[in-house]
């Protein structure tokens, strides 16, 4: 099969007249699309700026009217979410450095060096990315309360960086088998050991697929709900899922809190998702659909 | 496709002089260890020690631990909560696997073709993945919201409803309300990940397929599904793998309410667990889910590996 195989584009030719409708169904079809991914996110944008009784009146307005802040000012000034977005970015960039690195270091060992029952090891790998969440959780709870671990970073960056490992290491030994052998057995040549191979030569190389893994790894452990929910009990040390589950007024259901917290976690990562697509859909994909 | 095709046979020239290289067993040793100690302790041992710990009657509140064998067990079944989560999960897990393979397969379709914006299109569909599911739900229940909900605002403006529908807040709508939020945010990925499926299938069979003179409705039914089938089947195992496990989208839209209607396995274990603090009873529902869990990556083991001597026939 070769490359020119794989373009797509209109499959069959257009019959007479079939043409237009067919461009024109597709248009509706793609707009749909589009309406249905952002048109949720862009409520909750417009519903962060507008004020509370706009938002219990009859007739809700689309567009803010009058424009307002004090829903920003609400959640940084009284709710102190930024405690939460430091919280998070500690654990979830932590967890993420470190599980590039080791991911990094067992996908070159089992891509590059001798090992035996290598299959078997991506095998259990692949296994153990199936667990559920739900049943270790509460093993692991136990663990950590007796280390005396619950209610720290610690904790929470040990949990995040296991869950995504399985993935990184799949998706870079996939990336470093591709690499042609040559390249860094010539470095064998000059002496280099395998830490020196990897880190001098194969890594630079990597970078697409680093940043890949890394952000998916940084996304999902950004999302955890259940273990920071279970393993953390005050502010000090909960993520922005759990203030923002718990994010509740005695009286009321205050929305337009609400919104403008998720609009403050939810921005960066549709920003780097629309800035990365290309790779985090090649690295998403290419787990499931592997040729 | 030459290069590599070049490279590769190089590879295994040297294959030979690199084995002797790189025999040295400390590097490797070092290179496996921090992620298999770190699996080894964080998700295989807590999986035994919840399997253990469902044949005992351990409890915070009771300060128990004893062995009592398959007590814990027999006490699930007898228990009709357990009975109204499993049926509950096995609703969701049906509906929602359903309706996101059928309507990803629609936008996959579409993402197939050549149009302007294409590439927007795509990246807007990563955004319902990458919210993060607590937001989600409470995105849904802001937008169903049996008041002020824009979702009855708008249903009552197109003359759909003639009064407010109390979604996620009466026991006839809120399964239905958590299947929406879920297919919602997972349908694209499932589309991105038929799309990839969609781009193995062959240019030169739609070439042939043209010449014979087949309709776009036959080259669909004849030609792109059977072939797409083992990817519509991996995929649809892998999303019912994700979806038999559900829980923050539930926890936090409905909590389980109203009235049990939405409380599924892993929120009735949660809570088991967490707010009964019984973590024997807690562990054998969890030990529930471990095994179905397992048994349905069985079966995708199977459709992968399947899948992958179809293509290498």
């Amino acid at each position: 099969m070769n490359a020119s195989d794989l373009v797509s584009g209109p499959i069959l030719a257009r019959r007479s007249g079939g043409g237009s409708a067919r461009a024109l169904l597709l248009r509706v079809g793609a707009i749909l699309i589009v309406l249905w991914s952002v048109s949720p996110f862009l409520w909750q944008l417009s519903t962060a700026f507008q004020e509370d009784k706009k938002l219990v009146s009859s007739s809700p307005s689309f567009i803010p009217d009058p424009l307002t802040f004090i829903h920003f000012y609400n959640i940084f000034v009284i709710k102190k979410f930024q405690i939460y977005l430091l919280n998070s970015i500690i654990v979830a960039g932590t967890a993420t450095l470190l599980c590039t690195l080791f991911g990094t270091l067992t996908a070159f060992a089992l891509a590059r060096l001798r090992v035996r029952y290598r299959f078997g090891i991506l095998g259990l790998i692949l296994t153990v990315s199936m667990f559920p969440q739900i049943a270790i959780v509460g093993p692991l709870y136990l663990i950590a309360s007796q280390l005396g671990l619950l209610d720290t970073y610690i904790s929470l960056i040990i949990v995040y960086l296991t869950f995504g490992l399985p993935l990184m290491i799949w998706v870079l030994f996939g990336y470093f088998s591709s690499i042609p052998r040559e390249i860094d057995e010539s470095a064998g040549i000059d002496g280099a050991g395998p830490f020196r191979t990897l880190f001098l030569i194969t890594l630079p190389m990597s970078l697409p697929a680093l940043v890949t893994t890394g952000l998916i790894s940084f996304i999902a452990a950004w999302n955890e709900f259940m273990f920071a929910l279970a393993f953390t009990s005050d502010i000090r040390h909960q993520t922005v899922p759990v203030g923002i589950a718990n994010f509740q007024s005695l009286y009321f259901v205050p929305w337009g809190d609400l919104s403008a917290a998720s609009v403050v976690v939810t921005i960066p990562l549709v920003l780097m998702v629309l800035f990365f697509q290309r790779q985090i859909i090649s690295g998403l994909t290419s787990g499931a659909v592997k040729e | 496709m030459a290069t590599k095709a070049l490279s590769t046979s190089i590879a295994t020239v040297s294959a030979g002089a690199m084995r002797r290289g790189r025999r040295a067993l400390a590097p490797v040793i070092l290179m496996l260890a921090p992620s298999l100690a770190v699996l080894l302790s964080v998700s295989i041992y807590p999986v035994f020690n919840g399997l253990w710990l469902s044949l005992r009657n351990t409890s915070l509140v009771f300060q128990t631990d004893a062995f009592i064998g398959l007590d814990n067990y027999s006490a699930m079944v007898a228990d009709p909560k357990f009975w109204n989560a499993w049926r509950n999960t096995l609703v969701f897990t049906a509906s929602s696997t359903a309706l996101e393979t059928v309507l990803g397969l629609l936008m996959a379709l579409i993402l197939f073709e050549t149009f302007g914006g294409r590439g927007w299109v795509r990246a807007s569909m990563l955004i319902p993945w990458a919210i993060p599911t607590v937001v989600t739900s409470k995105m849904f229940a802001w937008m169903f919201d049996g008041q002020n909900g824009i979702v009855n605002y708008l249903l009552r403006t197109a003359g759909l409803i003639s009064g407010n529908i109390n979604w996620y807040g009466s026991a006839d709508h809120a399964l239905l309300t958590i299947v929406i939020a879920d297919v919602w945010k997972t349908t694209p990925f499932m589309a991105l990940l038929l799309l990839s499926g969609l781009q193995t299938i062959p240019g030169s069979l739609a070439e042939a397929a043209r010449i014979d003179g087949a309709s776009e409705w036959q080259y669909f039914w004849r030609i792109r599904l059977p072939l797409l089938a083992p990817t519509l089947l991996i995929a649809a195992l892998f999303r019912a793998l994700d979806a038999f496990r559900i829980f923050d989208l539930v926890y936090v839209l409905t909590g389980g309410g109203p009235a049990d209607a939405t409380e599924v396995l892993s929120t009735l274990t949660y809570k088991t667990l967490f707010s009964a603090l019984q973590f024997g009873p807690g562990s054998a529902l969890s030990s529930a889910i471990f095994f179905t869990e397992m048994l349905i990556a069985l079966c995708f083991g199977i459709a992968v590996t399947r899948k992958i001597k179809a293509v290498s026939r």
